[in-house]
């Protein structure tokens, strides 16, 4: 069995408790290469707490996470070293949090935050982490000119677009996403949604996407999640769970959508 | 030891103090670079004057060294005098103004002109020892990027730096590695010095008393300053020479000596400076 055959991520089980209240319970599902995960559900049903188990920032109390490691297969990535883990999250991993401000570095220049994961890796060329960086501003549609301005001069859109790019610059094989369109306007949120498409197609990225946004999975993801209480109340493909809720839940969440 | 203050211990600090800061330094020479915690004491000055410094040389001076102070390289500077004469009367030990007589040199913000020699010492008077510090406030992760060896940051500051003067702009405190592990800050001397360490036959010793950090770097060990591969480390050059001792090798001070604008270039190594004047003179005189 070679490793396309497996897939990226294996998630058995998960479940994390704060005290004696379960913020995720028993999730299992895999993530294949390619695939676009998405994670619904209201605010308090565990989606935030089960990507930060899967992302290796927040230890599990029950069931493993399984990666696809480049090298050694299937680990699970609470029993690799933590120097492992790190390595994982500035190369294979991205991480795009929903405040871009938590996400970049505020006081160097846009350049600066898309090279930090090229410098982080051994890149010491800076002319070819320059040229990747102005590579990468016009992959996500800003403007080259602004490659050293600082990230507080930019628009909260562009941000979110800087974000991504500081991810993407290592070519990781998968994307974790919190909410990556809260607190931007409309049309905003339709380009940014327009270009993570793009992106994720061409580079074949794996992504887990948590949102509370039904309109945003419906354009990104392939395959669903429903969360509520900290369980999967029910999973499938998109369209099918959108379109014909099997759950009670599912069918409240799909029906309080406000029709413009 | 007539002519030492009395009702103090030898060199201030009392026995027991010294051997927490003897058992720091010495883990500090084992593991170059690595910053290691120490008990800080009250001294008899404000931090920011020397404590860290002061309490490494304070440590390790014996009757028989021969302690030199420089403050920006020179020995006659407030900071420099005072430091020597604390010593003078605390320890009662010789001082000498003469790089090549001491054996131990207590310095802030140079190293030397002349080479240092194997069983000399330097010690650094430090204000910030974390290299990491102006990226990453906070201290636990600090710690864990030096376990894990995360220096990616530390170019990124050079990349600003780059993006934004055209060139490593960085001209004092200016980061190394050391012995190919820890990243490090050398106090800050001007990047002109920065070279001298790398090899330096001399045991140099780095304390900073308000953060309560000692570390080191010891005899022989390979000390490199940060760079890109296309934009190479390199020491500031002047166009001028020192206007009284005519060095075109050393690191110089501007002067200014008027208010229309009249400036001269010295070296800031008064021993250097003195001992090349001296040779002139007598040169002259033959």
């Amino acid at each position: 069995m070679n490793a396309t055959d497996r897939p990226l991520l294996r998630v058995e089980r998960l479940t994390k408790r704060y005290g004696e209240r379960f913020a995720c319970q028993d999730v299992s599902f895999d993530l294949w290469p390619g695939e676009v995960m998405g994670v619904v559900g209201e605010s308090g049903s565990g989606k935030t707490t089960l990507l930060n188990c899967l992302s290796a920032r927040l230890g599990p109390d029950g069931g493993r996470v399984l990666y696809n490691t480049r090298h050694q297969g299937m680990r699970d990535i609470y029993e690799t070293s933590e120097a492992e883990r790190r390595l994982l999250m500035r190369t294979d991993w991205g991480l795009v949090h929903q405040n871009p401000r938590d996400g970049l570095r505020l006081a160097v220049s846009a350049g600066a935050n898309i090279g930090e994961r090229l410098m982080a890796v051994g890149a010491r060329h800076y002319g070819e982490i320059r040229q990747a960086a102005t590579d990468w501003l016009g992959r996500v549609e800003i403007d080259e000119a602004r490659i050293d301005d600082l990230p507080r001069a930019f628009s909260g859109g562009m941000q979110q677009r800087l974000q991504i790019a500081r991810n993407l610059v290592t070519r990781p094989r998968i994307v974790f996403m919190d909410e990556p369109t809260g607190g931007l306007d409309v049309s905003v949120q339709a380009r940014l949604l327009d270009l993570l498409r793009e992106l994720v197609a061409s580079l074949g990225l794996s992504v887990v996407v948590v949102t509370h946004d039904l309109a945003v999975v419906r354009l990104l993801a392939h395959r669903l999640m429903v969360m509520r209480q900290g369980r999967v109340v029910e999973s499938g493909l998109t369209d099918q769970v959108l379109d014909d809720p099997q759950h009670a839940y599912t069918q409240l969440l799909v029906s309080s959508v406000l029709q413009a | 030891m007539s002519g030492t203050e009395t009702g103090y211990n030898y060199a201030y600090l009392d026995e027991q103090t010294k051997r927490m800061l003897r058992r720091v330094i010495l883990k500090a020479v084992a593991i170059p670079g690595y910053q290691v915690p120490f008990g800080n004491r009250e001294m008899p000055m404000p931090h920011g004057w020397g404590t860290g410094g002061i309490q490494v040389t304070a440590s390790i001076i014996g009757p028989d060294d021969v302690l030199k102070v420089i403050d920006q390289g020179a020995d006659d500077t407030t900071n420099a005098v005072s430091i020597r004469s604390f010593f003078a009367k605390t320890a009662g030990v010789a001082t000498t103004t003469r790089t090549e007589e001491a054996t131990i040199v207590q310095t802030r913000h140079r190293i030397p002109e002349k080479p240092l020699k194997e069983g000399q010492i330097l010690v650094y008077q430090v204000p910030i020892p974390e290299p990491l510090r102006w990226l990453e406030p906070r201290e636990t992760e600090t710690r864990k990027m030096h376990a894990l060896s995360e220096y990616g940051i530390m170019h990124v500051r050079l990349y600003e730096d780059i993006a934004t003067h055209g060139r490593i702009a960085t001209s004092y405190d200016y980061p190394v590695q050391v012995n190919e592990r820890y990243i490090m800050r050398p106090s800050p001397i001007p990047k002109f010095d920065n070279p001298k360490m790398d090899m330096n036959p001399a045991l140099q010793l780095f304390g900073a008393g308000r953060e309560k950090r000692i570390y080191a770097v010891p005899p022989y060990t390979k000390v490199k300053s940060l760079d890109f591969d296309d934009h190479p480390f390199e020491v500031q050059r002047w166009d001028e020479s020192c206007a009284l001792c005519g060095a075109t090798d050393s690191f110089l001070d501007e002067i200014v000596t008027s208010d229309r604008g009249d400036r001269m270039f010295v070296c800031s190594d008064s021993d250097y400076c003195g001992d090349r004047q001296a040779a002139r003179r007598k040169e002259a005189a033959e």
